[in-house]
């Protein structure tokens, strides 16, 4: 792919991107969130369409208009999230679209010789015939692989496909990875986990902000090279002042022996004024500990405000005990795109303008939804715009003036900042410092080193659902808390 | 896309038909009495399709309400044939015992939905038949006539007839009053009240909405027990009309007329999106597509075909304006 650029309405997605991947080799793609990679793929994958920039096969210049197109031409893909369909068995789902017939009705015999014998090929070990859905996922991750092999890739794009598998089974990825080097498949390997790179990589090609920074072998590129390259910029520079925690600052929220699912025995304290992270990977478990505070999801255990544990666990009992949850997918759960600024401004607090009989009182909530679209700069003609019809960092300016309307004493924030454009971001963490300033306790979800690193006072590194390293602001490093999150030895 | 500018498509295929229709059929279509007599036919369909949008506004649906007018009718009428009570009182306690029994039943339907998740298309297809058998067990399967008279003004009764007169124009039927008041009622209580926006943010965004701390089960109940008033209410009408409590009512096409009429109204069968003024409209549509093909003597089954043409191209149209408005 050469000089590959793609614009969104409002951002730049990719700039002057080049990649290349050789047969049998691995080629990881490296990058923090919003570099691009994503919309790279999908450039490749014929998901969108490219502005510009050219693509070769096999030295041949291709045209990949539609998903269509990038099957004919050998590119497989491998999503975070599966394509399979549950209740259809290993079988099945390889050969979903290809089916073999004998005259109008499918032949069975065939397709479950087909489907092992590709997978015997490949050395996938998987049960053919049970529904995909009662698998574990490491194992719907190799069905996934299969039925992408199926397809006689000559480039398999992984993303991430390691995030949810047990170490037993990214061994038995790899194995693969290695059997395809040698049947000659080029393999783009996209992850986050650094030390996963010397074990599966032959190059690395670095992305940060929409173009392509540095191609080197790995043997070449020590990860802490690599980590300079992701980032490019002096850790902290983009960040804003933290104001410093005044040493008497009492304890706002604490947290004792939280459990829940995906979330084993947390405690932590955050007191009035402090910024605190929580850092890990993707799925460790942090998101699931913002939602047991926030009461949307079941969990046993102690969480207090001021001192004054919160009673029955209802997100209604946490808004009133002055919390407030900004979601990480603002469109699955933090917005109703259907409906327009004013009502998600003011949707977790309608008794505030509700009046007699439920009546909601529309000046007051015009008055209040105005107010908060001046403090936040709030890009809308007015306040009667559909909330879809706004940019990503507009939109998550609304989902934060919705709780900002109730004067949160604690403020959870997960991924505040996944997908809007730099200047919405420093607006964003303008406000977070500000908010601190006025005493609110903030605990952030960030899978942005950078922003983890520059944004808070202190650092919880969670893994498997549990906290299992600390650091202060000054000894929190991309090495240590990287090290700490994928389980390697610092 | 907001509902009200969806319902302009709506409101122009009105007109146009009118205005066409009224051609063809030599001016008698647009006569001030033909206007009042489709008003009156569309009453119930009207007020069933009211309580029919608060169920699909959360994504859901009511497919009960058909035998819910046939039950609450049945119950009704024999209630008021063994009450010793006339006039105002015996009106008021079977009003009132009717909208109670279609409240209950609505919560029987949403109970399962709200605590075990079950799609309300199972619960109010069970609640369909459990509600008709059971109109048909208590009034052995044969109409219960009223022996009160009390009800003849509200079911054939009109009202300041002496006014129109005076004006020549015909006097509005006393069930359309209800249907005013139904409409206006739960309009106000859609647009204008916490509980309307937190049905419009469900069905928008469950799982938004329950974050922002809206007490979505509650919600929801609440918009499957106003389907079964208002079914009740058109039960309560129909006894009026015919003076009779009739299990056969309810085993017609009402259910399904009422969707229709909510779906060309404007409001999505996915939930979030809707009003109740649209459904009005949607139901006048119906109503006088009806009206016209009577009055141009359309053959009646040849009519079943337009109607249900007409259903697909609104939503069709409906569909199309919104995909272009999306791609500007």
């Amino acid at each position: 792919m050469r000089s590959i650029g793609k614009s969104f309405p409002g951002v730049r997605a990719l700039a002057d991107v080049s990649i290349s991947v050789r047969s049998g080799e691995v080629l990881a793609l490296v990058g923090e969130n919003g570099a691009g990679k994503s919309t790279l793929m999908k450039i490749l994958s014929g998901a969108q369409p490219a502005d510009t920039g050219e693509i070769f096969i096999d030295g041949e210049r291709v045209h990949i208009a539609s998903p269509r197109d990038a099957e004919r031409l050998g590119i497989g893909m491998i999503y975070q999230e599966f394509t399979l369909v549950p209740q259809f068995d290993a079988v099945a789902n390889i050969l979903l679209g290809k089916e073999p017939q004998r005259g109008f009705f499918l032949d069975d015999g065939e397709a479950h010789k087909r489907a092992a014998a590709l997978v015997a090929e490949f050395g996938i070990d998987i049960p053919l015939t049970r529904p995909v859905g009662e698998l574990s996922v490491g194992i719907q991750q190799l069905v996934e692989i299969a039925k992408a092999l199926a397809k006689n890739v000559r480039v398999l794009v992984m993303d991430e496909p390691t995030a949810a598998l047990s170490e037993r089974e990214i061994d038995r990825l790899f194995e693969i990875v290695a059997t395809l080097k040698g049947k000659g498949v080029g393999i783009v390997y996209i992850s986050h986990r650094m030390e996963e790179l010397a074990r599966v990589a032959d190059r690395v090609t670095v992305l940060r902000d929409g173009a392509t920074i540095a191609t080197r072998a790995i043997s070449e590129f020590p990860i802490d090279d690599i980590l300079q390259a992701m980032v490019g910029r002096p850790v902290d520079a983009r960040f804003p002042e933290l104001p410093a925690l005044a040493a008497d600052a009492p304890v706002r929220l604490s947290v004792e022996g939280l459990n829940a699912a995906a979330v084993r025995n947390v405690a932590f304290s955050v007191r009035s004024g402090e910024i605190v992270g929580l850092g890990g990977l993707v799925g460790a478990g942090r998101t699931e500990i913002l939602r047991a505070i926030a009461g949307a999801d079941r969990a046993t255990g102690t969480v207090a405000i001021d001192g004054a544990p919160l009673r029955a666990r209802t997100p209604n009992d946490a808004i009133e005990a002055g919390l407030a949850f900004v979601t990480e997918d603002r469109k699955a759960q933090g917005l109703v795109l259907g409906m327009n600024v004013l009502a998600n401004t003011t949707l977790a607090h309608l008794d505030r303008f509700a009046r007699v009989l439920g009546w909601l009182d529309s000046d007051a909530e015009e008055r209040a939804t105005e107010a908060m679209v001046e403090r936040l700069r709030i890009r809308t003609p007015n306040t009667a715009q559909l909330v879809s019809n706004l940019s990503g960092g507009t939109q998550q300016k609304v989902v934060l003036a919705k709780w900002l309307l109730g004067e949160p004493r604690v403020l959870l924030l997960d991924e505040p900042t996944r997908g809007i454009d730099v200047a919405a971001k420093a607006e964003i963490y303008e406000l977070m410092v500000g908010l601190a300033r006025q005493g609110v306790a903030i605990v952030m979800v960030s899978s942005e080193l950078p922003e983890l690193l520059g944004m808070s006072h202190r650092i919880h590194v969670v893994r498997n659902g549990s906290i299992v390293a600390t650091f202060d602001r000054a000894d929190a490093t991309p090495t240590n808390v990287i090290a700490a999150a994928s389980g390697a030895a610092a | 896309m907001n509902p009200r500018i969806r319902l302009i498509g709506t409101i122009v295929i009105l007109l146009l038909l009118v205005i066409g229709v009224n051609i063809a059929a030599h001016g008698s279509f647009l006569e001030p009495s033909n206007i009042v007599r489709v008003l009156r036919q569309i009453t119930y369909n009207c007020i069933l399709g009211v309580g029919e949008t608060f169920t699909i506004l959360t994504a859901g649906i009511d497919l009960s309400i058909g035998s819910l007018v046939s039950l609450t009718g049945v119950v009704m009428a024999l209630l008021a044939n063994s009450l010793h009570l006339t006039g105002f009182a015996l009106v008021a306690v079977v009003l009132f015992a009717g909208i109670a029994l279609g409240a209950g039943a609505g919560y029987v339907n949403a109970l399962p939905v709200v605590r075990l998740n079950l799609p309300p298309f199972i619960t109010t297809l069970a609640m369909m038949q459990v509600a008709l058998g059971l109109s048909y067990i208590i009034s052995h399967g044969r109409p219960v006539p009223l022996t009160s008279n009390a009800f003849n003004s509200i079911g054939i009764g009109t009202f300041l007839g002496g006014l129109s007169a005076k004006l020549h124009l015909p006097a509005l039927p006393i069930p359309v009053l209800w249907m005013a008041a139904v409409v206006i009622i739960c309009a106000l209580l859609l647009e204008k009240t916490r509980f309307g926006r937190s049905i419009l943010a469900l069905g928008g965004n469950e799982e938004a909405a329950r974050l922002a701390g809206i007490a979505v089960r509650r919600v929801k109940t609440m918009a499957y027990v106003i389907s079964g008033i208002c079914a009740a209410i058109a039960g309560f009408l129909y006894m009026a009309l015919f003076a009779t409590g009739s299990p056969q009512t309810g085993t017609g096409d009402e259910m399904l007329n009422a969707i229709a009429a909510v779906v060309v109204g404007g409001t999505s069968l996915a939930g979030g999106r809707g009003t109740i003024v649209g459904t009005f409209f949607g139901a006048l549509l119906i109503g006088l597509l009806d009206n016209a093909m009577n009055l141009l003597n359309i053959d009646s089954y040849l009519q079943k075909v337009v109607l249900g043409a007409v259903i697909l191209l609104a939503v069709a149209l409906d569909e199309i304006r919104k995909r272009y408005l999306a791609a500007r």
